[in-house]
């Protein structure tokens, strides 16, 4: 994995000396809290309900034991012992004292890392599958791509102050698991008919409270031009991106407004100026990126699948989870293994301090030292011999971590919503909960099959609901919280927005509304491979509206 | 009526004025009845504001209850207590030890 240069440690070290400070003569009173906000969002820390949190970043979701264990420890020393994992592969403590934060982030420089752009309108995060380079089915590993992004954007002075935050994501294979059309820009590497590498590439995806699925304005970039190409797109947005309203501003609305084929007129007519000037990758960097992603040494292992098979008959629960949480991996001797945050009842993404340490553990001992955190908020083993999987296994189980229930219903991503955030205007949490004790029987929703469900608290949509087969978005009415159904969204290679599919429901109401959905989808598939998604997209919202409402309708 | 809430500059807590300075806890916040108190209220929250006490000062509506002020809105309940899902954080874990 990626290891910081001498430059990367002077620049992370300098920061952390300079918010330190920053944050001294905040509590001196030498700085007024309108000076300091934008500082303390530069890097990472917000004021919510109870606290303030720190938003930490995890670059394109990649972490090694030491750096999680060193969360583990954060989260124990300075916060209430827990973090919780976000959508963005980043992680968030709920609880720091503002006094507190220098003495983090000097914990986290240690272990090469840091809270910069994890907020503000700047380039953020820049995500990746989070099979990145075990997954059998990608073309090259996108996450050196993601690592050069991550240097060109860090403090980038050009784009440090855009109308709005702004997100990446880069896939390297056909089945999108990073969710790219939602992105302001997203990248899908691959090859061309020559066998070289490159990008397509979407702008002005987004959710919020305007959802849209990203355009591809490019069929083919070649992988040198990543980076002219993508300042010629933040360039464009950067000059005439709404900067008079806040809800205009992100790049959809600009693409949206302008249209899709004078924005490609732009952004190609802007990139035909820097294409061959100093952003073109000479061939030599991207090679010397592409090392230090080089995949572990993985020996054959051919006992594994012997190893597999005796564990299977001995052990129903290990059975159940090889089925649902491990993927197949480009060497057939290994697996990527799936470690669910989401326990049945339990709070979508959140470890605690001895997870993370015994998580930390586990992949130091079998995983070759490598972590994922995914966007669906759940922590990935990248390398596991199958000969070993019945030991991570045991150790998942020891800790709690073995539920078997990735890509099921009870594999929710949620928001943190109104029990934490301070723009939430209802409560996730809670409807997740429930949802995932309703249906906690694992030959139920292995009956159901693959099912996306996604919870936001507000219309900003932290909680991806807009892209969820089934999205659930919690508002305000009247002094309570509603919750309105979409059904119909997906974050894949076919992204779509979800419809609403009528009226919202109470809190005491919406578990039955979503049990009456899946029951109406069990009745009405073609087969038990007919995935809900693709029922939805055969039948329409009719069945579900009928299901859902035809008692009022006949009763008005 | 009104309460007057904020949070702690250090550390970020939520806290509500009563009896002359920053409670940790809402029961017993000064209760704003009239405009006038209101102003006195928001005036008292900018000069906590303006000398680097408190952060994100706001005037919201609470009730008595019991004696006791509580909040009105869900979202200012969840501040006075903790969130709702975790009962061992928060005020509602410091009331109950």
């Amino acid at each position: 994995m990626y290891r910081y240069d001498e430059f990367d440690h002077d620049f992370v070290q300098a920061r952390v000396a300079e918010f330190s400070d920053q944050v001294q003569r905040r509590l001196s009173g030498e700085i007024s809290e309108d000076q300091f906000r934008p500082l303390r969002l530069m890097n990472g820390v917000y004021l919510q309900l109870h606290a303030y949190m720190l938003r930490i970043a995890v670059p394109y979701g990649t972490l090694n034991g030491k750096q999680l264990r060193m969360l583990g420890h954060i989260a124990r020393k300075y916060d209430k012992g827990y973090g919780h994992f976000t959508t963005r592969q980043n992680i968030q403590f709920n609880w720091p004292a503002l006094s507190d934060i220098p003495a983090i982030l000097a914990d986290l420089a240690s272990v090469e890392m840091h809270a910069i752009q994890t907020s503000g309108n700047c380039i953020r995060n820049v995500t990746a599958d989070h099979f990145a380079g075990a997954a059998a089915d990608e073309v090259a590993d996108p996450r050196p791509y993601a690592e050069i992004l991550r240097q060109w954007s860090s403090v980038h002075p050009e784009f440090s102050f855009l109308p709005r935050k702004f997100k990446i994501a880069v896939t390297g294979a056909e089945r999108d698991r990073a969710a790219i059309q939602t992105h302001d820009i997203g990248l899908h590497l691959k090859k061309n008919a020559a066998g070289e590498l490159g990008f397509a590439v979407y702008v002005g995806g987004g959710q919020g409270r305007t959802p849209m699925v990203g355009r591809k304005i490019r069929e083919f970039l070649p992988e040198a031009d990543l980076l002219s190409y993508c300042t010629a797109i933040l360039r464009v947005y950067n000059l005439y991106g709404r900067r008079d309203n806040k809800y205009k501003a992100r790049i959809k609305i600009l693409v949206h407004e302008t249209g899709v084929e004078e924005i490609t007129r732009q952004v190609e007519a802007e990139w035909q100026e820097l294409k061959d000037a100093e952003l073109k990758l000479p061939d030599a960097d991207i090679r010397a990126i592409q090392a230090y992603f080089a995949p572990p040494a993985l020996t054959d292992r051919p006992e594994g699948d012997q190893a597999v098979k005796l564990a299977r008959l001995d052990s129903k629960g290990f059975s159940e989870w090889l089925d649902q949480n491990v993927v197949t991996h480009r060497h057939p001797d290994y697996a990527a293994v799936t470690i669910s945050l989401k326990g049945i009842g339990e709070v979508p993404g959140d470890a605690s301090d001895s997870q993370m340490e015994a998580v930390a553990d586990i992949a130091e001992k079998y995983a070759f030292d490598e972590l994922r955190v995914s966007h669906e908020q759940n922590l990935i083993l990248p390398h596991v011999a199958r000969a070993d999987l019945k030991a991570v296994y045991d150790a998942l189980v020891d800790i709690g971590l073995a539920t078997a229930n990735s890509n099921l219903i009870s594999d929710i991503i949620s928001c943190p919503g109104l029990d934490y955030c301070a723009l939430a205007t209802a409560r996730s949490i809670p409807i997740a909960q429930e949802i995932s004790q309703r249906f906690a029987s694992l030959e139920r929703q292995r009956e159901i099959g693959e099912l996306k469900l996604k919870i936001s608290g507000c219309i900003n949509a932290c909680g991806h609901h807009h892209v969820g087969h089934i999205g659930i978005l919690g508002v305000e009415k009247k002094g309570s919280e509603l919750y309105q159904v979409t059904l119909g969204g997906s974050a894949d290679e076919n992204t779509s927005v979800g419809e609403i599919i009528g009226r919202g429901f109470s809190s005491e109401e919406i578990t039955d509304a979503i049990e009456q959905i899946v029951e109406t989808y069990l009745g009405l598939r073609l087969n038990p491979q007919e995935k809900f998604i693709d029922a939805y997209r055969r039948v329409g919202p009719a069945p579900f509206k009928e299901a859902l409402y035809a008692g009022e309708t006949k009763a008005a | 009526m009104k309460i007057l809430t904020a949070n702690r500059l250090t550390d970020g807590i939520a806290v509500w004025y009563a009896d002359g300075g920053w409670a940790e806890t809402v029961g017993q916040a000064d209760l704003a009845h009239d405009k006038a108190a209101e102003d006195r209220l928001e005036a008292i929250g900018a000069k906590a504001h303006a000398d680097n006490e408190v952060v994100d000062v706001n005037l919201i509506d609470a009730e008595v209850v019991d004696g006791v002020v509580e909040p009105v809105r869900l979202r200012e309940k969840i501040r006075a207590a903790g969130p709702t899902i975790r009962g061992d954080l928060g005020k509602q874990a410091e009331r109950a030890a």
